[in-house]
């Protein structure tokens, strides 16, 4: 009974978006079951689709997780984009700088071989320190506004919206100025080096086609989902952390600090989002490209709420927005008005009416 | 370098000041009755689409405005129910406005144009009006808007129970005063104010309209409202202050002196002040921002 009062709102949230968005599209003049069964039935017909939709829903757990242990602290994480945004950066910077790589410069005239690295580590060594780049750089730019909101009280929503801000103006700084192959017209940094990628998943199963870019970050996030969960339902750190959400007057007199929790959670929340880099930097476009995120900082949001703050919930979630994701592509494609951005527009609403529906209690 | 702070740079930073003026007001209204507003950049996209769209249709920029002004209106009362009504989540659905915004007129124009980036190209005569020197019409109107604001704000009852509204609703309340009404009221004025700021985006300073155009501007407006302490007048120097940013990073962009190398200056930095300074402003580092006591806690009357 309790599950089924879990889901009853997400699936409420998600019926009644899909029925708008049918009104939607029959205003537009299309027929609307012809382009749900265009966004919904192009996700699982293969194995190569469900690589696809696999792929999309990768960086949306780790967003959707990270949101979710925010909030489980009773804080709101809008910040998963610009700790995404700084964490990539890290992760290419490290996989430039270890990972022996050489631009082809014009000096005098003439192209030469410039060395821009410090060093050129072996794969097991280069990869674990890009992965930890990731989450130190997304985990520390989580950190600030944890801080900001134990030490000055001023409020974490705020913050992570400007911090949002602050983080693709400073990345995208330092790309355009220090990292950018000369001439290079797409502000995007440099190649990491071939020692610092992890494998895509058809390395192992070649009956994954070879343009799925799915790798072993889909498997990292597998592997989080279960951690977030032991963390947060059985640990001491997560019942201190969730008993912080619940009730944080409670929580100080039995002896919990709540300004040690927020900023613990904002770190985890932090470091999580930043693990979007690993499958997006190491694993798919091997460099750091500007506007490489989806908003998938912001679909973190409708993915956790959806997902009822809850690991498995967040699974689920995330692979249903793959699904979108990978459908809206032939929704585009096979219908005659109806543009992709039925999808955005989808997860809205859902956003829209699952906020309407909950009624969660917050500070 | 000496023709830098020319009237016509004097301009172009009230140019920029301009659309946060209107956007920055609808917001103080929407949060001195206690409702948080995100959702500023996504009214502000409504009123830019809608008044783009129309505009190339009628060629008359001021059935455009109204337009825009009707589709931010309807936008903010989705956006009232959701909270008001349903007491969702004022941030949450803030943010659903917004990614709304982002999909809904690149879907419709992809209907009507064939083009889900951007709007077709309005006919210079058919924007919103230019003074002289490149100031428009729409820049008076938001200067008005800010001393009309102030009035309503602290000379009228409206005002008063608007900001009672927002400091403690269960004693305005008492007072016989219509919280719900007073909110609905607010948050509608908000989508009014900021969706002429959208309005001006898109048929005043450029002259068509593309996808996301706002472009983070209803968060600046958000960070104006921040740094201005909810109150209309220093909202108007706040809003000078970063459409003085704006410009200057535009005129540091095409000035052939700031060059390194081949590369423009970094004018990133520039670009992150109004977040920074927010961020610092809110610390307390530079005086105490106070938000309205009752910002962001829906109301429910005890029976």
């Amino acid at each position: 009974m309790n599950i089924l009062r879990e889901v009853f709102s997400p699936l409420l949230a998600v019926i009644a978006a899909f029925i708008v968005g049918g009104i939607i599209v029959l205003l537009i003049g299309d027929d609307p079951l012809a382009a749900y069964s265009l966004l919904l039935s192009n996700s699982f017909g293969s194995v190569r689709d469900i690589g696809w939709t696999l792929h999309y829903a990768t960086p949306l757990i780790f967003t959707g997780l990270a949101v979710a242990v925010a909030f489980r602290c009773g804080l709101l994480n809008i910040g998963a984009e610009g700790q995404l945004y700084v964490a990539a950066f890290a992760t290419a910077w490290v996989g430039i700088k270890f990972g022996g790589v050489a631009v082809k410069t014009l000096v005098d005239g003439k192209m030469v071989d410039q060395d821009w690295s410090w060093a050129s580590l072996p794969g097991f060594l280069l990869v674990p320190m890009c992965v930890l780049a990731a989450v130190i750089a997304g985990g520390i730019w989580g950190a600030i506004p944890g801080i900001l909101r134990a030490k000055f009280g001023s409020h974490e929503v705020i913050n992570t919206i400007m911090l949002n801000f602050v983080a693709i103006a400073l990345v995208g700084y330092l790309t355009q100025y220090h990292f950018k192959v000369p001439g290079d017209p797409i502000l995007q940094t440099a190649p990491i080096g071939e020692a610092a990628r992890i494998p895509r998943l058809n390395e192992f199963f070649p009956f994954i086609s070879h343009d799925v870019p799915l790798n072993v970050a889909f498997l990292l996030a597998l592997l989080m989902c279960v951690l977030v969960y032991i963390f947060l339902w059985k640990t001491k750190w997560g019942y201190e952390l969730r008993a912080v959400g619940e009730n944080p007057s409670a929580a100080e007199y039995g002896g919990i600090s709540p300004k040690k929790q927020i900023i613990i959670a904002m770190t985890i929340s932090g470091a999580l989002a930043g693990m979007v880099a690993i499958g997006e930097v190491l694993g798919t476009r091997y460099n750091y490209y500007h506007d490489f995120s989806a908003q998938w900082g912001f679909l973190g949001i409708a993915v956790a709420l959806l997902g009822r703050n809850h690991p498995l919930g967040v699974l689920i979630t995330a692979i249903f927005f793959g699904v979108l994701l990978r459908g809206e592509i032939f929704v585009d494609g096979f219908t005659r008005y109806v543009s992709k951005d039925l999808g955005f527009v989808l997860q809205a609403i859902m956003i829209l009416f699952v906020a309407c529906f909950q009624k969660f209690a917050r500070r | 370098m000496s023709d830098f702070f020319t009237l016509a740079f004097l301009f172009s930073a009230l140019t920029a000041a301009t659309p946060l003026m209107f956007a920055a007001l609808g917001g103080l209204f929407s949060e001195r009755s206690g409702v948080i507003n995100i959702a500023l950049e996504g009214l502000m996209l409504s009123g830019a689409f809608t008044a783009a769209v129309v505009t190339y249709q009628t060629g008359n920029p001021y059935l455009g405005l109204l337009a825009g002004i009707g589709a931010g209106i309807a936008t903010a009362a989705i956006y009232a129910v959701a909270v008001i009504n349903f007491e969702a989540d004022q941030v949450v659905a803030g943010m659903a406005i917004n990614f709304l915004m982002l999909g809904l007129p690149a879907l419709i124009s992809g209907v009507i144009y064939d083009s889900t980036g951007s709007t077709p190209q309005i006919d210079q005569a058919h924007k919103i009006p230019i003074i002289f020197g490149g100031l428009s019409y729409a820049t008076i109107l938001a200067f008005v808007c800010v001393a009309l604001s102030w009035y309503v704000l602290y000379k009228t009852p409206f005002g008063l129970r608007l900001r009672a509204v927002g400091e403690n609703p269960g004693a305005a309340d008492a007072a016989g005063v219509n919280v719900v009404g007073l909110r609905y009221t607010a948050v509608i004025i908000s989508g009014l104010l900021a969706s002429i700021g959208g309005a001006f985006l898109s048929t005043g300073q450029s002259s068509l309209f593309t996808r996301g155009m706002t472009a983070g501007r209803g968060f600046i407006a958000l960070a104006a409202l921040i740094l201005a302490k909810w109150k209309p007048v220093p909202v108007l120097f706040a809003c000078l202050f970063f459409g003085f940013t704006e410009a200057l990073t535009i005129q540091i962009q095409s000035a052939p002196w700031a060059k390194i190398g081949d590369e423009p200056m970094p004018v990133q930095f520039i670009e992150m002040i109004p977040y920074v300074l927010t961020i610092v402003v809110l610390a307390g580092f530079i005086g105490l921002s106070r938000a309205p006591k009752a910002l962001g806690l829906p109301y429910r009357k005890e029976s």
